[in-house]
Parts: C-alpha cells; sequence; structure tokens
C-alpha cells in the first residue's frame, strides 16, 4: 500500500496516496476549474502529459505550474484560479 | 484599358504605412495601401510597442515628442485590443556612469519642459520590487507608454478605409515610375505620389537607399501580474543602440496588459535567418536576468525575432527620394517606428501639401546621404 501524504488545495486539507500527480489530487479535491483563460474561461486538464498547458495552477507561491506534471509532496500548497 | 487613379500609393501596411495612409486620407488624399502581406505583420509585429521619448539627438528627441504627443491624444480612441497601458519608461542607472548620464537626460529633459523625474536607489526600489538591490537610481519618464502595435496599426488603416482608402494586401508593388505604380498581378495604378513604407524592404526595392537589417530578439513570458510595472530599459541601451556594428544585447523588460512579461533585446547586423538564435536568446535572458533576479522563475511561452531598417544616423528617411520624382520615403526607424509612426506621417502629409511644418524637414530627408553606398 502507498503511503498517504496531506497537501492543501486552496487552503483545504486533501490526503492523496504518495506519487499522486497535482492535476490529479486537485481532482480529487473536487476541482473541475483550474484556472481562468485570458478571456475569463473555465480551464481545466486535457492532454494529461504537458503539453496543452490547461491545467496549470499555483504551487507553493509559483504561478502557471503544469499540474500534470509535478507529484505531490507532503505540506504542498496549491492554488486554483477560482480559489 | 483603362488605368485606376489614385492620388497616392502607400507601400507597406506596417505601423509607418498605417499612420501616412491615415493621416493622408484625413488630409483627403486619395489613398490605396499595397502589401504581400497582411496589415502589421513585419517589424510591427515584431517590435515591443514601446510608445517613447528618444533624446540621443536634437532631431530624434523632436520627432519622438510630436510622436508621444500624438499618441497620448488618441489613446481615448484607441481600441481595447491595441493594450495602451500607461506604465511610463524607467531608465536604469547600474554605475556612476550611467548616473551622470541621468543627471545629463534631466538637463535635456528639463531645457525642452518635458516630465521627467530622477528616482535614487530607494525609490527605484520602491517602484520595481524586483530590480536587483544596489542599482544607483533611474530615469522616470511618466508620459511613455507600452502599446500593441499590430492591432494599432489595423485600427488606423480602418479610420483611413473610413475616409476612402482603399487596402490591397496580397499583391506587391513591383515596380514605380512617378506616375505609375505596377502591382504583381498585373494591374496598374496611377499616381501623383508613392510613399515607400516598407521598412527593411525599402533597401531591397530601392538600391542606395542606406538601410540595413538590424535583428532583434525578443521573448514573451507566461501572465505574471505586477512582476514589473514600468518599461524598464538599461541606461546602456543607447550606447549599443547606436553606438556599435558588433552584435550587442541590453535589458528591456516590459510589462503586458495580459500581466505577460516581454523581454528584449539583441541587435546583429549581417544575420540573414529570420530564425530563433538560442544563444542569442539566452544572452538577452541573461542580461535582463542581471537586473530582474526573478526571471528566472517566469515561464517563457514564445520568441520571435524582426528586422529594424537601421539607417547610419540613427534617424528616420522621411521625404522625397533625390532619384525619382514623386516618389517618398517614410522607412528606416529602426528600432523607434512604433513611436514615430504618427511624427512621420505629420511630415510625409508636410511634404505633399507644403502647409507649414511644425517638425523640421531638413534632419530627415533621404537627401544627406545622396551619393553615400548603402553598405559603407
Amino acid at each position: 500500500m502507498p503511503e498517504t501524504i496531506r497537501i492543501k488545495v486552496n487552503g483545504v486539507a486533501v490526503d492523496v496516496p504518495e506519487h499522486t500527480n497535482v492535476a490529479a489530487a486537485v481532482t480529487r479535491a473536487g476541482h473541475v476549474h483550474f484556472r481562468r483563460s485570458v478571456t475569463g474561461q473555465p480551464r481545466g486538464p486535457l492532454c494529461g502529459m504537458g503539453i496543452c498547458f490547461e491545467c496549470r495552477v499555483t504551487i507553493d507561491g509559483q504561478p502557471h505550474r503544469r499540474s500534470c506534471q509535478v507529484l505531490c509532496r507532503p505540506g504542498m500548497e496549491i492554488q486554483t484560479d477560482d480559489a | 484599358m483603362s488605368v485606376p487613379t489614385c492620388q497616392v500609393a502607400v507601400l507597406g501596411a506596417g505601423i509607418v504605412g498605417a499612420a501616412c495612409a491615415r493621416a493622408l486620407a484625413q488630409a483627403d488624399f486619395q489613398v490605396v495601401i499595397i502589401d504581400p502581406n497582411p496589415i502589421g505583420s513585419g517589424a510591427t509585429a515584431a517590435g515591443m510597442g514601446h510608445i517613447l521619448l528618444i533624446d540621443d539627438s536634437p532631431a530624434q528627441f523632436a520627432l519622438t515628442q510630436n510622436s508621444r504627443q500624438q499618441w497620448n491624444d488618441l489613446a481615448p480612441e484607441l481600441p481595447d485590443d491595441c493594450e495602451f497601458v500607461k506604465c511610463g519608461t524607467l531608465w536604469l542607472a547600474a554605475d556612476e556612469d550611467e548616473l551622470d548620464e541621468v543627471r545629463r537626460k534631466e538637463e535635456r529633459f528639463r531645457a525642452a519642459g518635458v516630465a521627467a523625474e530622477v528616482l535614487d536607489t530607494r525609490q527605484l526600489a520602491a517602484a520595481e520590487p524586483n530590480l536587483r538591490a544596489g542599482l544607483l537610481g533611474a530615469f522616470f519618464i511618466p508620459d511613455d507608454r507600452v502599446i500593441y502595435p499590430p492591432c494599432a496599426a489595423r485600427w488606423m488603416i480602418e479610420e483611413a478605409q473610413r475616409h476612402g482608402t482603399q487596402l490591397r494586401t496580397g499583391v506587391s508593388a513591383i515596380e514605380v515610375t512617378g506616375k505609375e505604380v505596377r502591382l504583381s498581378d498585373g494591374s496598374r495604378i496611377s499616381v501623383e505620389f508613392t510613399v515607400h513604407a516598407t521598412g527593411c524592404g525599402t533597401a531591397k526595392m530601392l538600391p542606395g537607399v542606406p538601410i540595413r537589417p538590424r535583428k532583434g530578439h525578443l521573448i514573451i513570458t507566461d501572465r505574471y501580474p505586477g512582476f514589473v510595472r514600468h518599461a524598464l530599459l538599461e541606461l546602456g541601451y543607447i550606447k549599443k543602440a547606436h553606438g556599435t556594428d558588433t552584435d550587442s544585447v541590453s535589458c528591456v523588460v516590459h510589462p503586458r496588459r495580459t500581466g505577460q512579461v516581454l523581454v528584449g533585446s539583441s541587435r546583429q547586423f549581417d544575420a540573414e535567418s529570420k530564425d530563433v538564435d538560442p544563444r542569442m536568446l539566452a544572452r538577452v535572458v541573461a542580461r535582463a536576468t542581471e537586473f530582474l533576479p526573478g526571471l528566472t522563475r517566469l515561464s517563457g511561452i514564445r520568441a520571435w525575432t524582426g528586422f529594424r531598417a537601421a539607417t547610419p544616423d540613427g534617424l528616420p528617411l522621411i521625404g522625397p527620394y533625390p532619384e525619382l520624382p514623386g516618389l517618398y520615403l517614410a522607412t528606416g526607424h529602426e528600432g523607434h517606428g512604433i513611436t514615430t509612426s504618427l511624427g512621420t506621417a505629420e511630415l510625409i502629409v508636410d511634404h505633399l501639401t507644403g502647409r507649414t511644418p511644425r517638425l523640421p524637414l531638413e534632419p530627415y530627408l533621404p537627401a544627406r546621404f545622396s551619393g553615400v553606398p548603402a553598405h559603407a
């Protein structure tokens, strides 16, 4: 069994198995809209492989991280645009 | 077969051609604009869109003051997509020499009655928290602006079209003979005047015009609103911009209205390929990072190049082409064509109508280079 780690999504604690990527963790926390486009439209993960840039979130204060390309670490703080 | 009559043909639908067409149409000329490519797709789309005062010569200072005033007067009319940003310019002083230049600028601006302010180390750090510590100060020009040039060019052409101007993209002018322009689709247009506003293209069509393409690289980041608040230029820029033939980079960083950060710039003569040169781009980013260390945490999303039309003295070529009556040049603006497009258009109308000019005509006349080879 993988170990469980605790992260925060928009300030809310979420427990996920270690090695979960951030896109999966944010989805598990109940979010479908990860960010807003230039014109304000909701956006979320599309390609899942780092190409489309639709799944960007702010991770530990750093904006525009591709959530599908980053693995969760204990204590990580994630913000979506609608937070 | 009849040949359609048109009083003025403007070659080039970049920002300079667009400004000339608009001004001529408003002065009741019958205008046709000709460009093989879409509006504003050359140097206009490649540039940074800085509306700024340049005081490296009295003629450049006069032209940029006239032009900036026109831009600021137009601002309320510009469509939203022109992304007009009232950011002002900060010229950054990194050493004592550059601080001396700040003082010289202050004197020149005061003498001209133009608003500007000297910032000390502490004021600069407060104005731009992401700049590295230890810069000695800055020269702040509050009324400089940033715009998105291709949309401004499109808007100027729409304005011209409202005054009856015709736009013909997809065809090129292949021969200009005083009273006629022959186009690539075989058609001919009768003209009283032709205005050549094709930037680097002018030298190809008119051998002997002293213009050399000067390549530049730019890179734009994702959206990081507030990372920089003013258009930032290192004071070494002017020395590098006009003083040397060798490749150079300088720190030029702009905020875009989208929150993106536009980072430049490089200058290279004799670079033939339009491709992004990764080594040159790396030098551009490295130089900007010396001033803005946090730039390394930003994600660059697109890089491109463009070619500035450089003249030997750094001033544009505006006025009659000495070898062919009826042909006028509006070209050679190097890196300042977005700003000086409007002053250029005013000068072209001055020439074509014979009205009393507000600016002196002489410093910009192409005839100042008569007899000088293009590639000295």
